[in-house]
């Protein structure tokens, strides 16, 4: 019982102290900086679930435009609902049966280790050091006969971790369109991957050439038109975001290469039924 | 309400107005105007983080050291304007995505500091409440004209309807693309104080100085 009038004594003493005092100068930003964060951190704790809500919104909004599928007046849940999702074992690239999608979720939340590779240096394009041995893939099905292949890329841009969706046709090396959905590039620069005249680019470009290493690439500047149709292969750069542009090459060549999606990818293009 | 409290709010939609007199908050007009949706939630959150930082400022300002008054200051602005980021997100999201840094830059907003500075640190809370009010309207009516002006002329559109159909949709208007470039800002916002200013002639600064000429003869003698 002694405390709470102790307590309010030095309280007391430290309002009344002179506005300028030591004790003040230092007590007085240290008391509104400790407010301030309960304030901050208790908005953020109740406005977690409305904002994840959004992203996961936005997620499936931004792979439904990668695969060009946004129609004016359908809901994204309906729309979402065609697409199928699989979980890919990315170093055999077979569907993983023994894992459905909550199991890799929980597993990707709780960062498992035992569900991570990490990737050889010199191998790592991207940048992220590591990834899930499994990756989900969304499938569009068109009377039985897949139709589309959207899948998950992730990598460092300038500043920040770009994570997006590329949709490809059934041959797996035609480019339907690419989204990123989260970014901290720099807003007018890096920022314009965004911009929807520089994502419809994307379209019809191709991935592959004869051999099994991605050829995909953001050009510096405009594409020149080549007569060894390499210009295939190559996509407009943004003005003032180069190092962007070299981000986006790097995952996707990551992404679609060897140790990312290229064997599912081969499976799929070789038309192999014996994909499990 | 008082005479004071009704001058407090609607001196700064014209007589004071933060853009148009005082100048202030440009680099936020210009980002945040190219449409009228945005504009909306700019002018609506930095109201916000200017009535009520003003309000909390105003009921401690006696008891915050002269030396770290402005540390304070931005530890609460800072921590109003993420809060409000954070309710922007949850509840707009699609225009939060395009409003992007600059919510998180009225943090810097001269505006705000200013408002504070000058008249929360010295005045009681509900008049500066109301202070900052009529400021952040006064912000507000600032960049929803701005907004108005550059989304119909350069986009042909209100809030996104179509008023001027363009010629891209099969319309008949050209739409004015320096309307949308950081330019276009300039040029409205020195008409409107170029028209705000013929009309309050009061509004008009007298020169600080003005240059005196000497004639040669004076200063060779």
């Amino acid at each position: 019982m002694s405390e709470s009038p102790n307590n309010a004594g030095w309280i007391s003493r430290l309002l009344a102290a002179p506005k300028n005092s030591l004790a003040k100068t230092l007590l007085v930003p240290l008391i509104v900086s400790l407010l301030s964060a309960v304030l901050v951190a208790g908005a953020a704790i109740s406005l977690r679930p409305q904002y994840q809500l959004n992203q996961e919104h936005n997620r499936q909004q931004n792979i439904l435009a990668a695969a060009d599928l946004l129609e004016s007046g359908k809901s994204t849940e309906v729309l979402f609902g065609q697409v199928e999702a699989r979980v890919v074992d990315l170093s055999t690239g077979d569907y993983a049966t023994d894992i459905d999608l909550a199991m890799l979720e929980s597993a990707q939340r709780s960062r498992d280790p035992s569900m991570r590779v990490s990737v050889p240096k010199e191998l790592d394009a991207a940048v992220i050091k590591e990834r899930s041995r499994y990756a989900v893939v969304y499938l569009l099905y068109e009377t039985d006969r897949l139709k589309l292949i959207i899948l998950p890329v992730y990598g460092y841009g300038l500043w920040s971790t770009m994570y997006g969706y590329v949709a490809l046709e059934a041959d797996a090396n035609t480019i339907v369109g690419l989204r990123f959905y989260q970014h901290g590039e720099t807003p007018g620069l890096g920022g314009e991957i965004d911009n929807p005249k520089w994502q419809k680019l994307w379209r019809g470009k191709k991935i592959y050439g004869t051999s099994a290493e991605p050829l995909i690439e953001v050009a510096k500047g405009i594409v020149a038109r080549a007569n060894d149709g390499s210009d295939a292969y190559q996509v407009d750069g943004i003005t003032g975001a180069t190092l962007t542009g070299h981000g986006v090459t790097n995952l996707l060549r990551y992404w679609l290469g060897a140790h990312g999606f290229g064997p599912f990818l081969q499976k799929l293009r070789a038309n192999d039924e014996t994909i499990q | 309400m008082k005479p004071e409290s009704k001058a407090a709010i609607l001196d700064p939609l014209i007589n004071e107005n933060p853009i148009t007199f005082q100048i202030l908050g440009l680099c936020s007009a210009l980002a945040v105007t190219t449409s009228m949706m945005p504009a909306l939630l700019m002018s609506l959150a930095v109201t916000a983080v200017l009535a009520f930082g003003s309000a909390v400022i105003s009921a401690i300002r006696n008891y915050i050291p002269d030396n770290v008054r402005i540390v304070v200051q931005m530890t609460i602005i800072a921590s109003l304007v993420i809060v409000v980021d954070q309710v922007l997100k949850a509840y707009a999201f699609e225009t939060s995505k395009q409003l992007s840094v600059f919510v998180g830059l009225i943090v810097t907003n001269c505006i705000v500091l200013g408002r504070v500075e000058t008249f929360a640190m010295k005045n009681k809370v509900v008049p500066s409440f109301l202070d900052g009010l009529g400021n952040g309207l006064g912000y507000s009516l600032a960049l929803m004209s701005i907004a108005a002006i550059r989304e119909l002329l350069g986009a042909g559109s209100l809030f996104g309807f179509t008023i001027l159909p363009t010629v891209s949709e099969g319309g008949w208007y050209y739409p004015n693309g320096m309307m949308i470039l950081p330019p276009g800002v300039y040029f409205i916002i020195g008409l409107m104080i170029w028209a705000i200013r013929t009309w309050r002639v009061e509004q008009v600064e007298q020169p600080e100085f003005r240059i005196r000429h000497v004639h040669r003869t004076q200063v060779s003698s």
